[in-house]
C-alpha cells in the first residue's frame, strides 16, 4: 500500500511537468497543424539553459528558471520565423521534414557544444526528503510540482482570459474567419509556437535538475508529448493536463509493477493503442481551445 | 531516366571494384548500397504512395535480427521450463525469412495504421519502431540486448555442382548487394508502372477521386506497405551478414532520418532519387570525416535537408532530369506509339 | 438506343429519404427514381438541398431515414470504391483531376476497374500483364480522343483550363465503366460554347447506354438536355416531370422567381 502511495505521489510530480509538455504541443499542433519535431529539443534546451545559467553565469536557481523559459520562448519564435513562416502553405510533409532537419541539427549542436557526458544542475534544496507519514518526497520535486501547477494555471489564464488567448482560440476554430475579424494570424502562429516552445523549455528546466542533462534527453520527451496530445485531443488543454497525469501514472505503475526497462515504452504503447481503438483520442478534438 | 541510362549506371556500378582499390571506400560503398535498398523501399511508401512512414527502420532492423537469429540459432525460455529452441540454419534461409517476416510486419502496420491518417500515422509509425527497439533492448534472452548478436555467419551460396561459396570478401559482398539492389530497383520499377502503381499514385494525388473510380484504399496501401517492408527486411538481412554484429542501435530513429534524407534529397517519387540521394549521403560521411567531427556532420545533414526542402523541394533527380533531357516520355495517344516495352526507368 | 419505358430497369431509387444534421432538416420525403437510359436532372434554388441529395445518391452520406438503392442494392454501408465497382460513378465539381499527371495518365488511372492483373504478373512483366497494359493504353487513347482532348494528352491535368479539366473528369468517369453516371454541376463555370459541347457529350454518353443524373443550376442547359426533371425546394420535391411540364409549373416558377414574376417567366419560357 505504501508503495502504491509512493507511486501516486511520484505520478503527481511527473504528471505536472508532462502536462506542461503536453499543453505546449497541443497548442502548436492544434492551432498550427504542425507536427512539431523540435518540441523535444526545446525541452533539452530548457534543461541546458538551467545548467548554463546556474553553473556558468552563477545565477540563482530560482531566477534561472524564468530565464530558461524566456530563452525557450525566443528560440521557439526564431524557429517559427526562420523555418515555418516561409513554408506556410506547403504540405504537411514538407513542414514535418523541415522540423526533423532542425531537430537533428540542433541536437547535434548540443552534442558538439556540451558533449555526450551527462551534466547535473545543483539545486538549493536540502538533500533530506520531506517525510509525510508513509511516503517521502524530495523538496526539489515538491518545488517542481508547485512550479508546474503555477505554469499550468498561467497557461489557462493566458488562453481563456487574455486578448491573445482569445485570438488564439479564434484561429484554432477557423483561421480564415479569424483573419477576417482582424486577427493577425501570422503573429498568432509565431506567438503560439513561441509559447508552446517555452512550455517545453519550462518542463526541461524543471526536470533537468531532478534527473541529469544530456543531448538526447528530449527524444523521449517528444514522444511522450505526442502521446499526451493524442490522449487528450488536439487543442484540448484540459485533455493535455489529464493526459499528462495518465501517462505519468502508466509509467509509474508500469515501472513499479511490470518492469522498469519498459517504463519509457508506456508512452509509445499508449499512442499505438489509443490511435488504433479511438483514432480521435480519448477526448475528441476540442470544439474550442481551452 | 530511360532504359539506356539505367543500364549504363548499372554497368558503371558493376565495374567499380575493378578500378577502386581502396578497401575503406569499398566498404563504404557496400553499406551505402544496403541503405540505398532500404531507401528505395521507403520511397515506395513515401514517394509513390504518399505515406510518411517514419518507422521504416523497424522493418530494416527486424530483417537484420530475423536473419541473424535464424543463422545463429537461439534458445529462449518462454514460461517456466518451456524453451523455444532453434538450431542454426543457412543464412540464405535467414534472408528469405527476413523478407517474409518484415513483409508481414508491414502488413500489420499497414492494416492498423491506415485507418489512422495524416500526422497521426507518422506518430504511430515512429512509436512502432521505438517499441520494437525497446523490445530488442530488453528481451535479452532472445536478442542479447545491448551485448549484441555477434559472429553472424556470412551468406553462403550453393552453386550446383561447384560446392559452396562463402561470401566473405568485400568484393563478393559488393556484388551481392549490387545484385539485390538491382533486383529491388527492377521490381519497384515494374510495380510503379503497373496497374497497382497507378492506384498508389491516384491515392497520393487525389484520394477522393481515386476511390470514386474504384481504387480500394486499404488494399492498395497495405500492398505498398508489405512490399516496402519486405525489401527493407532484405536490406537488413544483408546488413546483418555483412557487418556480422547487430545490436538494438540498428533501430535508432537516426537511421530512419538518414533514409528519409536520402529519399527526399534525391527525389521522392522518382525511381533514381533514392539511388542518387543514397550515394551522396552514404559517401558524404567518408569525405567529411577528416574535416569535421560526427556532430558537425549531422548538423550539416540537418541543414542540407532543410536547404533542399526550401530550394529543391522535388529533389535532385526530378529537378535535373528534364534539364539533361532524361525525363520520361509521358503517355502517348497514337495507337502506333503504344508500346508497353518502352516503359523504362 | 431507345428502350421501351415499361421494360426499363430502375437504376437508382430514392425511397422515403430524409436527411437531418443535428437539429437541421436538410431533406424530407424524398421519393423518386431514375430509369435506365434516361437523363434526369435535379434542380432547385440555392439552399434547396441539391448538394445533400447528391451526396446521398453517391453514397457519400447515409440518409437519416429511408434508403437509396442502386439497381436494387442499398448503398448504405458500402465504401466508395465498392459503389464504384457496382458501376455507379460520380464526377466532382472541384478537384476533378489528378493534377500532377498528364491527361492521358489521368484516364489510365481511371481505367483501374478494367485493368486488374495479378501482382506477380505485374511485377515480373509477364505476357498477360503486358497485354492488359496495352489494352488499357489503347482504351485510354480512345477516350482521350473521344472527349476531344487529343491535343492536350501529354499536358499535366493541373495546367488545363477549368472547362478542360471538367472534360478530363468526364473521361475519368467513363474510364471507370459506369452504368450510371452522377454529374455534380458539370457545366458550372463554363461559357456558352463549352456548355454546348458538353451537352452533346452527355447525349453521346447516354446513347452509349449510360444512365445519367445531373445536379445543375444552368436552366437552359437543363431544359435542353433532360428527359425528366426533379425540382427541389426547402428540402422537398415540389415538382417532377418533363421539361415542358416543369417549365410551366407554377410552384417551380414561384420557387425560382417569386410570386410576381409568374407572368414574366411564362413569356420567357415560351421562347426557350
Amino acid at each position: 500500500m505504501t508503495q502504491l502511495l509512493q507511486h501516486l505521489l511520484n505520478t503527481l510530480v511527473l504528471g505536472g511537468t508532462y502536462a506542461l509538455l503536453g499543453i505546449g504541443l497541443t497548442l502548436i499542433f492544434g492551432i498550427m497543424n504542425v507536427v512539431n519535431f523540435t518540441h523535444g529539443i526545446l525541452y533539452t534546451f530548457g534543461a541546458y539553459m538551467m545548467f548554463i545559467v546556474v553553473h556558468q553565469f552563477g545565477l540563482n536557481f530560482f531566477l534561472a528558471i524564468p530565464v530558461a523559459i524566456a530563452a525557450g520562448w525566443l528560440l521557439g519564435a526564431a524557429i517559427e520565423l526562420l523555418l515555418l513562416r516561409p513554408l506556410r502553405g506547403s504540405d504537411i510533409d514538407t513542414t514535418m521534414l523541415v522540423m526533423i532537419g532542425a531537430w537533428i541539427a540542433m541536437q547535434s549542436g548540443a552534442l558538439w557544444i556540451w558533449g555526450g557526458v551527462a551534466k547535473s544542475v545543483s539545486n538549493p534544496f536540502p538533500d533530506a526528503p520531506l517525510v509525510l507519514g508513509p511516503v517521502s518526497v524530495s523538496w526539489l520535486r515538491l518545488f517542481v510540482l508547485a512550479a508546474a501547477a503555477l505554469l499550468i494555471a498561467v497557461s489557462y489564464l493566458l488562453i481563456n482570459r487574455t486578448k491573445l488567448g482569445k485570438a488564439m482560440r479564434a484561429t484554432f476554430q477557423d483561421s480564415d474567419t479569424a483573419a477576417l475579424m482582424g486577427v493577425n494570424v501570422s503573429w498568432i502562429y509565431t506567438s503560439t509556437f513561441a509559447i508552446g516552445s517555452s512550455l517545453a523549455a519550462a518542463a526541461g528546466a524543471l526536470l533537468g535538475p531532478v534527473y541529469v542533462i544530456f543531448p538526447q534527453m528530449g527524444d523521449l520527451a517528444a514522444v511522450k508529448a505526442f502521446a499526451i496530445v493524442i490522449l487528450g485531443g488536439l487543442g484540448n488543454i484540459t485533455g493535455a493536463v489529464i493526459g499528462g497525469f495518465i501517462l505519468a501514472l502508466a509509467e509509474e505503475l508500469g515501472a513499479g509493477y511490470v518492469s522498469s526497462g519498459y517504463r519509457d515504452a508506456m508512452g509509445f504503447v499508449i499512442i499505438i493503442a489509443v490511435l488504433i481503438f479511438k483514432p480521435t483520442g480519448l477526448f475528441a478534438r476540442a470544439e474550442r481551445v481551452g | 531516366m530511360n532504359r539506356i541510362v539505367t543500364l549504363l549506371c548499372l554497368l558503371i556500378f558493376a565495374s567499380v571494384p575493378l578500378w577502386l582499390q581502396d578497401p575503406y571506400l569499398l566498404n563504404a560503398l557496400i553499406t551505402t548500397g544496403i541503405f540505398i535498398i532500404a531507401a528505395m523501399s521507403l520511397n515506395l511508401l513515401l514517394g509513390f504512395t504518399g505515406q510518411l512512414s517514419l518507422g521504416h527502420v523497424a522493418f530494416f532492423g527486424i530483417g537484420a535480427y530475423v536473419s541473424a537469429l535464424t543463422a545463429l540459432g537461439f534458445d529462449v525460455p518462454i514460461v517456466g521450463d518451456f524453451h523455444v529452441v532453434h538450431v542454426p540454419w543457412p543464412p540464405v534461409i535467414g534472408f528469405v525469412l527476413a523478407i517474409l517476416i518484415s513483409g508481414f510486419c508491414g502488413y500489420l502496420v499497414g492494416r492498423l495504421s491506415f485507418s489512422v491518417r495524416g500526422a497521426y500515422f507518422v506518430i504511430v509509425t515512429i512509436s512502432f519502431a521505438e517499441v520494437v527497439r525497446l523490445v530488442a533492448l530488453n528481451w535479452v534472452e532472445l536478442t542479447q540486448g545491448p551485448l549484441a548478436l555477434t559472429n553472424i555467419p556470412s551468406i553462403t551460396i550453393g552453386l550446383p555442382g561447384l560446392g559452396y561459396l562463402v561470401l566473405k570478401t568485400k568484393l563478393q559482398n559488393y556484388y551481392l548487394v549490387l545484385a539485390v539492389a538491382a533486383l529491388s530497383y527492377f521490381l519497384i520499377a515494374r510495380l510503379v508502372h503497373s496497374h497497382y502503381g497507378r492506384a498508389m499514385r491516384g491515392l497520393m494525388e487525389n484520394e477522393t477521386l481515386a476511390v470514386a473510380v474504384g481504387i480500394d484504399v486499404t488494399r492498395t496501401l497495405t500492398l505498398a506497405a508489405i512490399i516496402s517492408a519486405g525489401i527493407a527486411g532484405a536490406a537488413g538481412s544483408l546488413y546483418a551478414h555483412y557487418i556480422r554484429i547487430i545490436d538494438p542501435d540498428v533501430f535508432a530513429f537516426i537511421t530512419t532520418v538518414t533514409m528519409v534524407i536520402m529519399v527526399v534529397s534525391g527525389g521522392k517519387g522518382s525511381l533514381a532519387g533514392p539511388v542518387v540521394g543514397g550515394v551522396i549521403f552514404g559517401l558524404l560521411p567518408v569525405f567529411l570525416r577528416p574535416i569535421m567531427p560526427p556532430e558537425a556532420q549531422w548538423i550539416t545533414y540537418g541543414g542540407v535537408l532543410i536547404a533542399i526542402l526550401f530550394v529543391l523541394p522535388r529533389g535532385i533527380v526530378p529537378t535535373l532530369a528534364p534539364l539533361l533531357g532524361l525525363a520520361r516520355k509521358r503517355g502517348a495517344t497514337s495507337a502506333k506509339a503504344i508500346d508497353v516495352a518502352e516503359e523504362g526507368a | 438506343m431507345t428502350v421501351q419505358s415499361n421494360s426499363r430497369e430502375t437504376m437508382l431509387s430514392v425511397e422515403n429519404v430524409a436527411m437531418q444534421f443535428g437539429g437541421l432538416v436538410a431533406l424530407s420525403d424524398l421519393n423518386f427514381s431514375v430509369r435506365e437510359g434516361e437523363i434526369l436532372s435535379l434542380i432547385g434554388p440555392n439552399g434547396a438541398g441539391k448538394t445533400t441529395a447528391f451526396n446521398l445518391m453517391t453514397g457519400f452520406l447515409t440518409p437519416t431515414r429511408g434508403t437509396v438503392k442502386y439497381r436494387g442494392t442499398a448503398l448504405k454501408g458500402l465504401k466508395s470504391h465498392e459503389i464504384a465497382d457496382l458501376g455507379l460513378i460520380r464526377t466532382f465539381q472541384r478537384t476533378s483531376v489528378f493534377p500532377r499527371d498528364t491527361v492521358f495518365d489521368n484516364v489510365l488511372i481511371g481505367l483501374h476497374r478494367q485493368g486488374k492483373v495479378s501482382l506477380l504478373d505485374a511485377m515480373l512483366g509477364l505476357p498477360r500483364a503486358r497485354a492488359s497494359e496495352r489494352a488499357q493504353r489503347e482504351r485510354a487513347a480512345e477516350l482521350v480522343r473521344w472527349i476531344g482532348l487529343e491535343a492536350r494528352a501529354n499536358d499535366l491535368a493541373g495546367s488545363l483550363s477549368y472547362g478542360e479539366q471538367r472534360l478530363v473528369g468526364v473521361a475519368l468517369a467513363l474510364a471507370a465503366q459506369p452504368k450510371m453516371l452522377l454529374l455534380d454541376e458539370p457545366v458550372s463555370g463554363m461559357n456558352a460554347s463549352e456548355t454546348h459541347t458538353f451537352v452533346q457529350l452527355i447525349r453521346n454518353i447516354r446513347d452509349r447506354g449510360v444512365t445519367i443524373l445531373l445536379v445543375e443550376h444552368d436552366m437552359p442547359m437543363v431544359m435542353g438536355v433532360s428527359d425528366r426533371i426533379v425540382v427541389l425546394n426547402y428540402g422537398r420535391i415540389i415538382a417532377e416531370g418533363t421539361p415542358d411540364v416543369i417549365r410551366n409549373d407554377p410552384a417551380v416558377i414561384e420557387a425560382y422567381l417569386g410570386q410576381g414574376a409568374r407572368q414574366v417567366s411564362k413569356k420567357v419560357a415560351a421562347h426557350a
